[in-house]
């Protein structure tokens, strides 16, 4: 990146606006200009900061994965000023965005391993990118389980996707939404997220197995304990972080924990890691 | 380079002023404005306070402006167009007489904007200041300078940091490259220093606490919620400490002026409750006591392990502006003190 282009932002297209909750929104979002486009890489768990102009940016994951070129895709729910401005613009409208920022999901690692992904809520997005992203490569991983919760099915995201994972014979999903969220036709699992891995209890060993957890801190805190009763090692849990950010580079002042700033040596931690941090997110 | 000595006549530097001022450069120094000294935009040296020990506000907006256009954008029917601020064609400034507190704070401004991905409109100001300070023949109960590694005589951070010899005659040392292009564009005006001495001149400033031990401190200290309650009970988040001081750099991004308007830049601080406030409700540094640890932390503990930088001068501002008397120095004494 040019040391004159830090806070300016590049302009990307809507392409398209997929609804995915009454809330919840998908951009497909392509680069105005051309080169730029070309230029652009990112690793999954990178994040980046998207604007409208005139209300300001947000922060969140890029939700594709990188091994689909030729286009980006954020997910956010309708929650703020710029989220409210964001779910407001259709396709063909501009936005800004920069990134890609912070570190990454370290998959090369994760090769020949299995792959437990436990995600809560929209905190799915985060995690879609490295899903499809191991989904694109999926000789080099063994099993894949996902385990995702919602509090309602309305609130599951991705509905389409999570249709194509239940029906691939190379994944596991287990999907599962709160005590008294089920619809009369609902067919996964009713409890809470920690609950339903418990019972789940991936049948591999842990040892060989990565787990990957994004959800609310009320989840995570649940789910820690679980994984840790099933034997993983906090080496082998994976998380991102969400801390409130505005540069994205390391310099606004208000993501760090501690010493680390979550946009720069995150948002990716181990639960090994994280045991080391103070409760600062 | 290695420091110079010369020597400087007020009506010769008066002499500077003019031509700083026929070459387009803002002279930015402190001034009496009503009751206080602030630095402000001047046009002659007999309009720069000598007096005062120390203005209310820092010079960091030379640097940092309080509120700075990042660029502009213009959009109609739904396409945008982006105008950048070009750093190059920013004015110059000399920063004259300033503290060697403040002179030091522009490194530790640097450290933040420059650690990692340089920021040009913070680069591009810092390369065309000047900086011209003026060492301090007097302190208060607030300075503790030469606790953090400066001192009333301190020549880090100044191009030329003068001293007052009395009779009209300044002892001038040529700290940096900047200094020595300012003595060559102004030939005559510097005479040789002829064996001049400042120390006689300089204010008595002892160290007030064991800088070693802050950072090991706050180590163990962290997590004692206790101590951090104690040491904030007055705390109102008003965030004056931050706007005083000469290093604090943390901002916030905002947009203004609806579709065709502008991105600014606009100085924060981590006082504020709402500073990390997430939109779902949930804020990781919730209370007050540990907004003011993060304040502390940041600057005796992150910084130098980070950035290799204090995030503190000593200048004392935040004591001195506090509403509720809260005065850093007797905090930093009970870190260093403390027997966790």
């Amino acid at each position: 990146m040019s040391e004159a282009d830090i806070l300016k932002p590049c302009l990307l297209k809507i392409e398209a606006v997929i609804d995915e909750t009454p809330d919840v929104k998908t951009l497909r979002l392509v680069f105005m200009d051309e080169q730029e486009g070309k230029n652009f890489t990112f690793r999954t768990g990178q994040f980046g900061e998207y604007s409208v102009f005139g209300e300001g940016e947000c922060t969140f994951c890029i939700a594709s994965p990188p091994t689909r070129t030729g286009y980006i895709e954020c997910t956010f729910r309708k929650a703020g000023r710029v989220t409210s401005a964001l779910a407001d613009l259709e396709p063909g409208e501009t936005i800004g965005f920069r990134g890609p920022y912070g570190n990454i999901f370290p998959i090369h690692e994760w090769e020949k391993k299995n792959l437990l992904f436990i995600a809560g809520g929209i905190a799915l997005p985060p995690m879609r990118s490295v899903i499809w992203n191991v989904l694109d490569l999926r000789e080099r991983f063994k099993d894949i389980t996902i385990v995702y919760g919602a509090r309602t099915v309305a609130d599951l995201v991705y509905k389409r996707e999570l249709a194509e994972w239940a029906e691939r014979p190379d994944v596991r999903l287990i999907t599962t939404v709160d005590p008294g969220g089920e619809t009369p036709d609902w067919k996964g699992e009713i409890g809470f997220v920690p609950a339903v891995l418990d019972k789940a209890a991936p049948a591999v060993a842990s040892r060989e197995t990565v787990a990957v957890v994004c959800g609310p801190p009320v989840m995570i805190k649940f789910t820690f304990p679980v994984l840790a009763k099933l034997g993983f090692a906090p080496e082998s849990i994976f998380t991102t972080l969400e801390n409130r950010m505005k540069c994205g580079v390391g310099k606004c002042g208000r993501c760090n924990v501690g010493r680390y700033f979550v946009c720069k040596d995150g948002p990716v931690f181990t639960f090994a890691q994280l045991k080391e941090m103070p409760q600062e997110y | 380079m290695e420091t110079e000595n010369k020597s400087i006549r007020r009506d010769a530097l008066e002499k500077l002023f003019s031509q700083w001022l026929a070459g387009g450069k803002r002279i930015l120094a402190p001034k009496k404005i009503g009751d206080k000294i602030d630095f402000a935009a001047v046009t002659s040296l007999a309009e720069v306070s000598r007096d005062h020990v120390q203005t209310v506000q820092s010079p960091k907006t030379s640097v940092f402006p309080r509120v700075e256009e990042l660029f502009s954008f213009k959009s109609s029917d739904g396409r945008v167009q982006i105008r950048e601020r070009n750093g190059a064609s920013l004015g110059e400034t000399v920063v004259f007489g300033l503290r060697p507190c403040d002179a030091a704070a522009y490194a530790s401004l640097a450290a933040i904007f420059t650690w990692d991905n340089p920021d040009s409109l913070f680069s591009a100001r810092l390369a065309k200041t000047t900086v011209i300070g003026v060492s301090c023949a007097r302190a208060d109960e607030y300075c503790f300078c030469t606790a953090v590694g400066g001192g009333p005589g301190a020549t880090a951070g100044s191009d030329i940091l003068l001293t007052d010899l009395g009779s009209g005659e300044y002892l001038a040392e040529i700290v940096s490259e900047k200094g020595r292009q300012t003595v060559q564009a102004t030939p005559g005006q510097f005479l040789p220093a002829a064996g001049k001495e400042k120390e006689n001149r300089l204010a008595k400033v002892d160290p007030a606490f064991a800088l070693d031990k802050i950072a090991p401190a706050l180590a163990v200290l962290f997590d004692d919620a206790a101590f951090w309650e104690e040491q904030s009970r007055r705390c109102l988040g008003c965030g004056a400490c931050a706007y005083v001081c000469p290093t604090c750099a943390c901002f916030d991004i905002q947009d203004e002026g609806g579709v065709s308007g502008q991105r600014l830049r606009c100085w924060d601080s981590c006082g504020f409750s709402l500073f990390t406030l997430h939109t779902s409700g949930h804020n990781p540094r919730a209370l007050q006591s540990q907004r003011w640890r993060q304040r502390l932390m940041h600057k005796f503990a992150y910084m130098p392990e980070r950035q290799q930088v204090l995030g503190c001068v000593g200048c004392g501002r935040c004591s001195r502006a506090c509403p509720v008397d809260m005065n850093i120095l007797e905090h930093l004494r009970a870190i260093a003190e403390a027997k966790p």
